[in-house]
């Protein structure tokens, strides 16, 4: 740890709060040029989220203090979360506080509060979110987990940064086991931001709601931490599935010359990552809420075959 | 130690003497056994790494003196009984209420009897003493389980824990048979020195495996679990799952870890399967549970699982002397253990005090009660989200080691087992998020949402003796969360003396706030720095909010998308909430259902799960001793003449086989 290492530590965070709304913005961009439709401005969560800020909160009568903690500790779990996978660098002071469980943990933190916010003033649609959120967790959780451990036993560590770095360091090859675990990872991702085919973003006021439901109660600034959170989380996700999967850009030191040129790598593979994202949720039609276990399951099994494959073939 | 289980034996009398001297017994002796406990806490603390240290008391038989011994093992296990009991006693003393079944004097009699047995049982050194206060404790359990004996239920839930809890002992008595091994004497320094055959060896184990299971509650035998802890009252619950279930486990290891000479790799493999599918079982079974205690009860069973795993794994480690794999799998399981007896029996007196301010254990009649008894919603809030295995609380500490001891696997000799293993990781890992399922229900439909019935509105909230329990369970869970590195280190020498691996050097080559048991590389976890990391973000997060915007804030009705006209009853009730779970999971569950049909002047809709075991085994088996113990009543003639008849044959017969 040197003044480098607190360097690139502050960066990835402020970064990662920068530029998660703005990715954010692009998947719209995509998702409206993809279906034929005047695209919103790039810029436009951030508007959004200013507005927010602006206006004033109001919450149910009942409500418990309980509420209106959730949205500042869902908010400072995925900060922590961005701080803690090596986006630029490798190098990073707070990496050791947590490794990939401990961030699976975090994940966790922050779905179950975010559901008990949303039991806590009692409406139906309120605790029918909820049920559906620890739904799609219990399922996609392990899911996640196992994804990590088939990268975990080709790297043999469980800490992200030394995940990365092996990974990154390794010529060029092709792992069967983690093109299962690829694929278990996307469907995992899409679930657990609510996107389509599992729950649908862009609408609101339709029973098949999940995401939405569970903010629905959340209004002023309380909201704009939520939603800055959902960006964030999806920032987040992007994060990992580049730093396991194509690693390649990640410095391993904390020199600003290394970091300079990280970050348009990441840019980069964000862009695109966001578009293919994109395109798969315009090709694929929302699931009806019953399929989304099997749809879970199955990527859970994809996940621990990617991890059979692994000791079937060695690699 | 001595002086703590004298002053508890007395504390019990003297609440004899004081037999309905009901404020006398709740506001002094309580208290006096909770300092007891506090003392052999710190006793067990200072003996831990030790020498261990013998003793012969002159009681019992002529000739069979009790034997007892204090080693690293027992020390641990004293520990976790002495400082979950001084948070439950300190409970209990403004739990129990006047005039509700046995008389407050005799309670306080069997209370503190059954932590003095369950005390013993850890300090034994022969097989008599373990014996003999194994009967204690499952006896003085058993009356404190039958404490409001008026009810039928309550009697049931009682006669069934008693027959298995004595099943299981005939299974150990027979355990200890096979370890003397004919040399007719049943201290365990004899049985240490006794080396098996293979054969024997298993025997043993697989009786030691279904004794203690018994108590345990692993897979089949698990019964009695979800039908006593309800029926119990709420600290005795809190004591039965946190502390009682514990002294099987250690029973377990003591007999595979130090008393066998030989240890199987196949014993792990089936510890490991029958911990799985117990931890499997139990959390399916929670997340559908409607009443509080039972749905706390089937969560005990899940949380034993996963310690069985970790033993299990330990084991196998073992058995292809892989001793440091074997000590972090151990280490899991032990650190389980303390966890589990915290926030678990931290829950159980929580749904004490939600019973008593409002009368009710059906989820469905519960909600909103953060309003109106915010400890209590505050206090269970930590030990539901330590059950579900968040960190940075004590439950996730045990399962990240667990998890770990796992990712190691590869590298055993059996191929096959090294390929089978971690994917036992990810059905951990799929226990650990159900486990979150389930304390979601738990604490959202008790505490959060409105209240379903209108008396909700008068609950009052939990005493200042029960809050100060219920604190220094809070306060055991957290620190179990934040000092995984020191706790990991003072337990070290038990991990020594079962697994001959010693832990401590890795751990203390790292800082004070980083947990990384073998190497930074390999695996870390800093839970101060998270939670600090968590609490940072949250607060500037805040502050900011507030500097650049504004803290205006107002009040109205929920908004709810603008449906007018909803009401309480409209929220997800505890059977909606774990109807995914039904769906999905609905082989295991045995389920009746009544759906109402749409020309139902009055439609109602009921739902009965219930579990399978009990028509695929217990009832045949009651069938069958049912008839069985016909064909023997036909014996019973009641007349004297016949009995007469009977000793005689017997003695003739008894006289044919000494002739010979």
């Amino acid at each position: 740890m040197n003044q480098y290492g607190m360097l690139s530590q502050l960066l990835d965070v402020v970064m990662a709060l920068l530029l998660a709304p703005l990715l954010t913005g692009w998947l719209n961009q995509w998702r409206a040029l993809l279906q034929n439709r005047s695209a919103p401005d790039l810029i436009q969560p951030y508007k959004v989220l200013h507005k927010l800020f602006f206006k004033e909160s109001v919450i149910a009568d009942h409500a418990s203090p309980l509420f209106r903690m959730v949205p500042y500790l869902v908010f400072g779990c995925m900060t922590l979360a961005s701080a803690i996978i090596p986006m630029l660098s490798t190098d990073l002071p707070l990496a050791p506080a947590a490794d990939a469980i401990a961030l699976v943990g975090l994940f966790a933190i922050a779905r179950t509060f975010i559901s008990l916010a949303a039991m806590d003033i009692g409406t139906a649609f309120g605790s029918l979110g909820a049920r559906r959120e620890m739904l799609i967790g219990f399922l996609a959780e392990p899911a996640l987990l196992t994804v990590l451990f088939t990268s975990s036993l080709i790297t043999r560590s469980t800490s992200l940064t030394s995940m990365v770095t092996s990974m990154s360091h390794n010529s060029f090859a092709i792992y069967p086991s983690l093109a299962f675990a690829g694929i278990a990872f996307v469907m995992v991702s899409l679930a657990e931001n609510a996107r389509i085919p599992v729950d649908n973003p862009a609408t609101h006021l339709e029973l098949t709601m999940i995401h939405e439901a569970l903010i629905l109660e959340y209004s002023g600034r309380h909201l704009a931490l939520m939603e800055w959170a959902a960006s964030l989380k999806l920032f987040a996700y992007s994060c990992i599935g580049l730093a396991i999967f194509f690693p390649w850009g990640v410095s391993t030191s904390a020199s600003p010359l290394a970091l300079m040129m990280a970050l348009p790598v990441l840019v980069v593979k964000l862009a695109i990552g966001g578009a293919l994202v994109a395109v798969i949720e315009t090709l694929s039609a929302k699931m009806r809420i019953f399929r989304v276990p099997e749809f879970l399951a199955t990527a859970f099994m994809l996940a621990v075959m990617g991890m059979l494959v692994h000791f079937l073939l060695g690699a | 130690m001595l002086v703590v289980l004298t002053v508890w034996l007395a504390i019990g009398t003297f609440g004899v003497l004081a037999l309905h001297r009901f404020a006398l017994v709740a506001k002094v002796f309580f208290p006096m056994g909770a300092a007891a406990s506090l003392v052999l806490c710190v006793a067990a603390a200072s003996a831990m790494g030790g020498a261990a240290e013998v003793a012969e008391l002159p009681f019992g038989l002529p000739g069979l003196n009790f034997h007892l011994r204090l080693d690293s093992l027992s020390a641990l296990f004293l520990m976790v009984l002495g400082g979950v009991t001084t948070g439950v006693s300190l409970f209990a003393a403004g739990y129990f209420r006047k005039g509700e079944g046995t008389p407050p004097g005799l309670l306080c009699l069997q209370y503190h009897l059954f932590l003095a047995s369950m005390a013993l049982v850890v300090l034994a050194d022969d097989a008599y003493v373990f014996m003999v206060m194994w009967e204690t404790m499952a006896l003085s359990s058993f009356f404190l389980v039958t404490a409001n004996h008026r009810i039928a239920e309550i009697r049931q839930a009682g006669y069934l824990y008693l027959l298995l809890a004595h099943v299981g002992a005939i299974a150990i008595l027979l355990c200890f048979g096979v370890l003397q091994a004919n040399s007719g004497d049943y201290t365990f320094n004899n049985m240490r020195a006794q080396h098996l055959s293979p054969f024997w060896a298993s025997i043993a184990f697989l009786l030691a495996l279904f004794g203690f299971g018994a108590k345990a509650g692993i897979l089949p035998l698990h019964v009695w679990l979800p039908e006593a802890h309800p029926a119990a009252p709420s600290p005795v619950s809190a004591l039965m799952s946190g502390v009682m279930l514990k002294t099987a486990v250690y029973g377990l290891l003591r007999v595979t870890f130090d008393l066998l000479s030989v240890q199987l790799w196949w014993w792990g493999v089936l510890l490991l399967s029958v911990g799985l599918l117990t931890a499997l079982f139990g959390v399916v079974f929670s997340a559908v549970q409607v009443d509080m205690k039972r749905l706390l009860a089937y969560s005990s069973i899940e949380n034993i699982g996963l310690i069985m795993v970790g033993m299990g794994l330990s084991l196998l480690f073992y058995a292809y002397h892989m001793s440091a794999l074997a000590a972090l799998a151990l280490a899991a399981a032990l650190y389980h253990v303390a966890s589990h007896a915290a926030f678990k029996s931290l829950l159980f007196v929580c749904t004490g005090s939600v019973l008593h301010a409002t009368g009710e254990r059906n989820l469905g009649r519960l909600g909103g009660l953060i309003r109106y008894t915010p400890w209590v919603a505050w206090l269970s809030l930590i030990g539901a989200l330590a059950s579900a295995g968040l960190p940075p609380l004590g439950g996730f500490v045990s399962e990240w080691l667990l998890l770990q001891s796992f990712l190691f696997t590869p590298g055993l000799p059996n191929s096959f087992l090294n390929m089978l293993i971690p994917v036992v990781a990810a059905a951990i890992a799929l226990i650990a998020a159900l486990a979150g399922y389930t304390m979601v229900k738990f604490f959202g439909v008790i505490f959060l949402g409105r209240p379903r019935e209108e008396k909700l509105a008068q609950a009052h909230d939990a005493g200042t003796l029960e809050k100060i329990g219920m604190l220094w369970l809070v306060a055991i869970s957290i620190l179990l969360g934040l000092m995984p590195s020191q706790i990991l280190k003072a337990i070290s020498p038990v991990i020594k003396q079962l697994s001959l691996f010693d832990l401590s050097p890795s751990i203390a080559a790292n800082a004070w706030w980083l947990l990384a048991p073998i190497s930074v590389a390999r695996a870390s976890y800093g839970p101060v720095i998270f939670l600090l990391g968590v609490a940072a973000s949250c607060t500037l997060a805040y502050i900011l909010v507030r500097l650049f915007y504004h803290g205006r804030l107002r009040r109205s009705a929920p908004w709810d998308c603008g449906y007018p006209l909803q009401n309480a009853r409209m929220q997800d009730t505890a059977e909606g909430f774990g109807q995914p779970i039904r769906q999905i999971f609905e082989p295991f569950f045995r389920m009746e259902r009544e759906l109402p049909s749409p020309f139902d002047a009055q439609p109602r809709y009921r739902v009965l799960v219930e579990d399978p075991l009990w028509y695929w085994l217990y009832l045949p088996i009651a069938r069958w001793v049912e008839r069985i113990s016909q064909w023997v009543g036909m014996l019973q003639k009641g007349r004297i003449a016949v009995y007469l008849l009977y000793s005689f044959l017997t003695l003739v017969a008894l006289l044919l086989m000494a002739k010979q």
